[in-house]
């Protein structure tokens, strides 16, 4: 597997940070891959916009930021509008379907949606949405081995919260493979 | 000697430079540490803010950073390796003291995660623009040594050199990180602490009658003494000889200053570090440091493409630089071309050893991101021609 760029982007508090961190865990130190995370600094991080930026290699990472995400995704319509535009010609959108009006601006690259806010409702905790997108992109992408992402989830969630992380995160793969 | 255990958190990790330099501190024996908090240098304060206190160590956050800067002074001088940690403008206030460590030879480490400049610049941005502040920035002629990492994984490991060197040379040593380093989370991987060699204080075998502060031993550099042990020691920013009391003349001045700057000078091949690779056969040279050093991989990359040798020359250890490898060089190859995160400053010194025998190109960038890996490309397509 040759360099993949992922970006990450929702409001802060979506847990848009915790999702790039538990992606790279899982490449590198699960899944015998190469990965370097940037978390986007800056006044516009603050209280809107957040990203994380994430390079996974099998080669040594050099040039370390993201400039053109094969796979973006989106957690809400800011980080769509904002970061669409960057996605490559073949990438993939992955999105939170209530949050996010998908538009022509996404063109002929593929697209799938998951209404992910509304699966961790039902889990009883909206805060794990993120988790749920996480299962998604498992499912969808094939990137990275489902053990290391449970692993990585595992080990970078508060202590106690693990199996409710765990059950969304199940829960967005089961909706990435049925749909 | 090894690494005390109870600072080593053994294992694979997924962090950023900010952390693992803090890491590399307390693997280091560092149980001390004063700062003032200050982007984007502040993850590495709040790690160390919850770790030192659990292994018997103390941080402070201070008033300011000229207090940080001489909080640590004193704490070495009372036993402890210490570390400060900042950005430009605290860097800018630490001058002073940053004088008085050199001064006095005291062994401590500052911490520099570069930010774009001048003033307050570009806080969450990265520079590589302190890079002559740290060798000159104080008044008066010393010596100092500074190191550049360029990943998460180096941070560690060069903390702990940092550490190392500033016991062995007892001289004030510089992590010379930048923002983009400092905020990328890769894996760090550290060793167990039997596998961690790290270099205590070193201290005299003489009785307190016959002991002089500031007698250097073969390598120029003098023994310290544990405080509260029956000697005497007297430290003051004012020239001084052997036995420490100021003296106010020309001849102390020499003697001293000379001393500090060859304590250095003549190390200076054995403090060196730095990775070269396709030297052989070489038309153009890359020197790169930092993370400018992986930005300008891709650039050579696209260069070699094109089909022109290009070897690299990558600075680890930056200060003392390593002009006798750059003058060697410069008789071989056609030109040196030197990206770097600011107007031009480690270019000046790869041009001074370059001497005219090898022109030497400077790919400026003003900070706020890493260079695009064409421009270098490109300069290193024209240096060629």
């Amino acid at each position: 597997m040759s360099r993949t760029e992922v970006k990450i982007g929702g409001f802060g508090g979506q847990g848009v940070i915790l999702t790039g961190l538990v992606l790279g865990k899982a490449a590198a130190l699960y899944g015998g891959l190469n990965a370097t995370m940037i978390q986007s600094f800056g006044p516009e991080a603050r209280g809107s916009a957040c990203s994380s930026q994430l390079v996974i290699s099998d080669q040594e990472i050099l040039y370390p930021y993201v400039r053109q995400p094969n796979i973006l995704v989106a957690i809400n319509q800011e980080a769509y509008t904002k970061f669409v535009p960057e996605l490559a010609p073949d990438g993939l959108l992955l999105f939170e379907e209530d949050l996010v009006h998908v538009d022509e601006r996404v063109g002929h690259r593929r697209a799938r949606g998951i209404p992910a806010t509304r699966i961790a409702e039902e889990l009883g905790n909206r805060i794990v949405v993120n988790m749920v997108m996480l299962g998604f992109f498992s499912a969808t992408t094939g990137l990275l081995r489902e053990e290391a992402v449970r692993e990585a989830v595992r080990v970078s969630v508060p202590r106690g919260t693990e199996e409710l992380n765990l059950e969304a995160y199940g829960r967005g793969v089961e909706y990435g493979i049925r749909n | 000697m090894k690494a005390d255990p109870a600072g080593v958190l053994t294992g694979a990790h997924f962090i950023d430079g900010d952390h693992a330099c803090c890491e590399g501190a307390l693997a280091a024996g560092c149980r001390f540490s004063a700062g003032y908090p200050i982007t984007p240098s502040t993850e590495v304060v709040e790690r160390i803010a919850a770790r030192f206190p659990h292994v018997g160590g103390m941080f402070i956050q201070m008033e300011d950073e000229l207090a940080a800067s001489i909080a640590i002074l004193g704490a070495a001088w009372g036993g402890a390796k210490v570390l400060t940690v900042t950005s430009g403008p605290g860097f800018s206030l630490m001058m002073e003291h940053i004088g008085f460590a050199a001064m006095t030879e005291t062994p401590c480490v500052f911490v520099d995660v570069q930010r774009a400049g001048p003033s307050t610049g570009l806080p969450t941005l990265p520079a590589q623009a302190d890079m002559m502040q740290v060798r000159w920035g104080s008044h008066g002629d010393y010596g100092i040594i500074a190191l550049s990492p360029n990943s998460p994984q180096e941070c560690f490991n060069l903390t702990i050199e940092a550490f190392n060197l500033a016991e062995t040379y007892r001289v004030p040593t510089f992590l010379m990180m930048d923002e983009s380093v400092g905020h990328m989370t890769e894996r760090v991987v550290i060793p167990a602490a039997d596998e961690i060699e790290v270099v205590p204080r070193r201290y005299t075998s003489k009785p307190s009658g016959e002991y002089l502060p500031y007698e250097p031993e073969e390598d120029l550099v003098p023994a310290m003494v544990p405080v509260g042990r029956g000697y005497n020691v007297h430290v003051t920013g004012l020239t001084h000889d052997e036995r420490g009391y100021p003296v106010m003349n020309a001849a102390a001045q020499d003697r001293l200053i000379r001393r500090l700057v060859d304590k250095i000078r003549k190390n200076a091949r054995r403090i060196a570090r730095y990775e070269e690779s396709r030297i052989e056969g070489a038309d153009v040279v890359v020197v790169s440091y930092g993370i400018t050093s992986r930005v300008a991989m891709e650039g050579i990359r696209l260069a070699r493409e094109n089909g022109i040798k290009v070897g690299i020359l990558r600075l680890v250890v930056v200060w003392p630089f390593p002009g006798w490898r750059i003058a060697e060089l410069s008789g071989q190859i056609k030109a040196f071309v030197v990206p770097e995160l600011n107007m031009g400053q480690m270019v000046l010194e790869v041009e001074r050893y370059a001497a005219g025998r090898a022109k030497t190109h400077c790919v400026p960038h003003a900070g706020g991101t890493v260079h695009d890996p064409k421009e270098i490309a490109t300069v290193i397509e024209e240096a060629v021609k």
